[in-house]
């Protein structure tokens, strides 16, 4: 990643414009040419260095819902639950973190109902119980981790 | 719970042919218009809506924060008073470390944190130094706190809707 890299990173975090010709405007800014934006945003993405360029979609405000869950899984049985949980397709995120609940994920399914189905079929699968810790409010933050 | 815009199909296919990414070609909106036989003002006119009513929170672009160099990812929970929870929430959002930042329930007796601040350092120290801040930020409205480190990327697909 060179600079030029990083000062797109940093231009494409905020609002990307909804115009006729976007990257031309935004490389405009950037001094670069629409050619040259397009370019590195491709090698970007197909390099892993960006996850996703596009809308960022909040499912809540379509109806769906969005739940942060945590299993306490026993060592022994880890692999085995990872990979039921994994199977659900209304699981987005999934990581162990080194605590007593070591399986945290993200339900998201386009209504709520959705996510207490999504938890039964989860504990009826691996027999564990399922902690759900639903978002009571968010706060804001900016987009700011500087590339 | 926050309030749900209404949806109509047409929105639908515009979120369905967005959430893999926008095109990368010179007029994008105009070429999302010919692939579902709408007029480029209409699509753009839609995705302002849907800005300004919250379901799209942005457009941009995502980096991956192990490439970045933030490779240290924390999730430091914390247990402060409900009646001060959104006064203590709003200023640890406003850290410049902070990423996501919630109310969230405790599940006692296992969990009793209410209080969630996700932070990304580009080392374990690093983190370690923002929690510090954090906690020195709560002072003694803090009763417990704790940070999570993932360990292990097990899934990451983001949200799929269906057509």
């Amino acid at each position: 990643m060179d600079d030029l890299d990083r000062s797109i990173i940093n231009a494409l975090q905020g609002g990307f414009p909804i115009c006729d010709e976007p990257y031309r405007e935004t490389a405009e800014r950037l001094g670069i040419s629409e050619a040259g934006l397009i370019e590195r945003i491709e090698r970007m993405l197909a390099d892993r260095t960006l996850t996703r360029f596009g809308p960022m979609f909040q499912v809540e405000r379509m109806g769906g819902a969005f739940v942060l869950a945590a299993l306490a899984v026993p060592e022994a049985d880890y692999e085995r639950v990872a990979e039921l949980v994994n199977s659900l397709p209304e699981v987005a995120h999934n990581y162990r973190r080194e605590h007593a609940l070591n399986m945290w994920f993200v339900l998201a399914t386009e209504t709520p109902a959705g996510i207490d189905a999504a938890i039964e079929r989860i504990e009826r699968a691996t027999g564990l119980k399922v902690y759900a810790f639903p978002k009571l409010k968010e706060y804001f933050v900016e987009m700011k981790l500087a590339a | 719970m926050m309030e749900a815009m209404a949806l109509d199909a047409v929105d639908r296919r515009l979120i369905v042919a967005t959430q893999g990414g926008l095109p990368r070609v010179p007029r994008p909106y105009h070429a999302l218009a010919d692939q579902l036989g709408l007029a480029a003002d209409e699509v753009m006119a839609r995705l302002r809506r849907l800005l300004e009513s919250g379901v799209i929170r942005r457009i941009g672009a995502v980096p991956n924060h192990y490439a970045l160099g933030y490779t240290a990812n924390g999730m430091s929970v914390w247990d402060v008073p409900d009646e001060r929870i959104d006064a203590l929430g709003e200023q640890v959002g406003r850290l410049s470390f902070v990423t996501h930042c919630y109310h969230r329930p405790r599940a006692l007796p296992l969990w009793p944190y209410n209080l969630f601040a996700m932070v990304h350092g580009k080392s374990r120290e690093e983190v370690e130094a923002q929690v510090g801040q954090i906690a020195a930020l709560l002072g003694a409205d803090c009763r417990a706190h704790d940070v999570l480190y993932s360990s292990r990327i097990l899934k990451k697909t983001g949200l799929r809707i269906g057509a």
